[in-house]
């Protein structure tokens, strides 16, 4: 079993551990509806250390990344991540990803934990021949989420320039004997950031800045893996192995914006895995899709509980929970693509009884807009 | 904290406290830690006859949903009102308040066979 830099951390603020790809990861400190509404109303900070971290360079690396990537590569800027997918022949998700540009030949992709050891070959498979090296950095880095509306306050006071970072960018910054990245970017529908430090300062930093960043502690709180699931679903965010896996592609999945279909018609732009079957699902249209349902009743739907239509099986749960934001019950699923219209009533199937449940647009929840001061 | 002595527990997790010919019936905290945040509680109504080892509801919480069974037969009594407006009750005082129903027995004898809490806790150390 895998500990993360911040295990130590975890244990002495009583978490509660569990196994999550091999990983001892925190699913809760004290309560997933109270630390869901901590980030939703102040701020979080998310262990996300268990997520793979592997570096590219190499003459070749942007033309890898092209053939791996469904989203344009070439036109990164330097300091720009892009989410994408990794698809495989059929066009199913082997994982999403996020890529970072630092400079014209040297990248690195954050990827989901339970994906790492599958794409590590992958990559190789499919580097062969190329002048690119590739470079798993996951267990000597550690990486932190901070996310929530206050959360920018607070590192304003330890720098001016990530508040003025750009959403979708990030920059890195030399302190005393190493080095930290720090990305726009999260998972919760709140602003934020994502942090990546080397392993061996990871847990000073983390006392540091939560003991002796005055209030900082009481404004971003550690959240665990349960309310880092409740705040992706009420924003609409799909995860591998629910609303993403081999067997489904992501245009179903209303992933289109990570997909550029013709990407390889650019100058620098190349084929990439899995595009010509996405070509023809997006032809002829997706068969299923995913959208948002809410349940008519305060039952939790879980993921596989059939869909109903007209008493007929007509699609799957992907995930539900009961939203702490909206008090309601939600859920995640794909059904027959005339029936994705907001309001259309379908039934779930909650195992002893079935409900309605209303057809709604995804995400459930946006964060309000900041008002002007 | 070691768990209540009064009563007795199930290897399913569910405590029985007997008083006169009514069983109460609950979960333990152990039990309710392990659910998370409890979100929906919902149990067979009252008049309902069960047999011991039948399921007499369901708990539902963030992360799954799991049926509670009695050891005891006999008829639903009554079952918690405050859970239907705060099923959390069940995660903040698993013992007392966040009981889930009574059951009026005519034979007791049935709980003579489960833990006691000090059996309980050696098995879960909390």
């Amino acid at each position: 079993m895998l500990h993360t830099p911040f295990y130590d951390y975890h244990i002495s603020q009583n978490a509660r551990m569990v196994d999550f790809a091999g990983w001892q990861m925190p699913i809760m400190y004290t309560s997933i509806v109270q630390e869901h509404e901590q980030v939703r109303t102040s701020g979080g900070m998310f262990d996300v250390s268990h997520m793979g971290r592997v570096y590219f360079r190499g003459q070749d690396a942007r033309r890898f990344l092209e053939r791996i990537c469904t989203r344009r590569i070439s036109n990164m800027a330097h300091g720009q991540c892009r989410y994408s997918l990794i698809c495989n022949e059929q066009g199913g998700v082997r994982d999403d990803v996020l890529v970072y540009r630092m400079g014209d030949d040297d990248f690195m992709l954050v990827v989901n934990a339970a994906n790492r050891t599958k794409l590590l070959e992958h990559f190789r498979q499919h580097s062969a021949g190329l002048s690119v090296t590739m470079d798993d950095r996951t267990e000597k880095s550690a990486m932190l989420a901070i996310q929530g509306p206050r959360v920018m306050d607070v590192i304003g006071r330890f720098s001016d320039e990530i508040p003025s970072l750009k959403k979708y960018r990030f920059t890195t910054k030399s302190l005393l004997l190493f080095k930290v990245t720090v990305s726009r970017t999260g998972y919760t529908g709140e602003d934020g950031v994502e942090v990546i430090l080397p392993a061996n300062v990871a847990p000073t930093a983390i006392k540091m800045m939560l003991d002796k960043g005055g209030d900082a502690g009481q404004i971003i709180k550690p959240i665990g893996l349960g309310a880092r699931d409740t705040l992706r679903l009420e924003a609409g965010m799909p995860l591998y192995g629910h609303e993403m896996g081999e067997e489904t592609d992501p245009i179903s999945a209303g992933l289109m914006f990570g997909i550029n279909l013709d990407k390889d018609e650019h100058e620098d732009g190349e084929p990439f895995i899995g595009q010509d079957a996405l070509k023809a699902i997006h032809a002829n249209g997706p068969t299923n899709r995913l959208v948002g349902l809410f349940l008519d009743t305060r039952r939790t739907a879980r993921q596989d509980m059939p869909v109903l239509h007209n008493d007929g099986t007509v699609g799957r749960v992907t995930s539900g929970c009961t939203s702490p934001t909206l008090e309601r019950s939600i859920a995640m699923a794909y059904v027959p693509a005339e029936l994705t219209e907001p309001g259309t009533i379908v039934q779930v199937d909650l195992g002893k009884q079935a409900v309605d449940a209303e057809v709604c647009a995804l995400p459930f929840y946006k964060r309000p807009k900041p008002v002007a001061t | 904290m070691p768990c209540p002595t009064d009563r007795h527990y199930a290897d399913t997790h569910e405590w029985h406290k007997l008083d006169g010919d009514i069983v109460t019936l609950g979960i333990s905290k152990f039990a309710a830690d392990e659910l998370t945040d409890i979100t929906y509680v919902e149990m067979r109504e009252p008049g309902t006859e069960i047999e011991a080892g039948d399921p007499v509801g369901e708990v539902e919480s963030v992360k799954a949903t799991s049926e509670v069974y009695a050891a005891v037969s006999g008829v639903i009594a009554e079952v918690n009102e405050l859970l239907a407006d705060d099923p959390g009750l069940v995660n903040r005082d698993a013992f007392d308040n966040g009981w889930l129903c009574k059951i009026k027995v005519a034979d007791a004898t049935a709980l003579d066979g489960l833990m006691d809490g000090a059996a309980y806790d050696a098995r879960h150390p909390a």
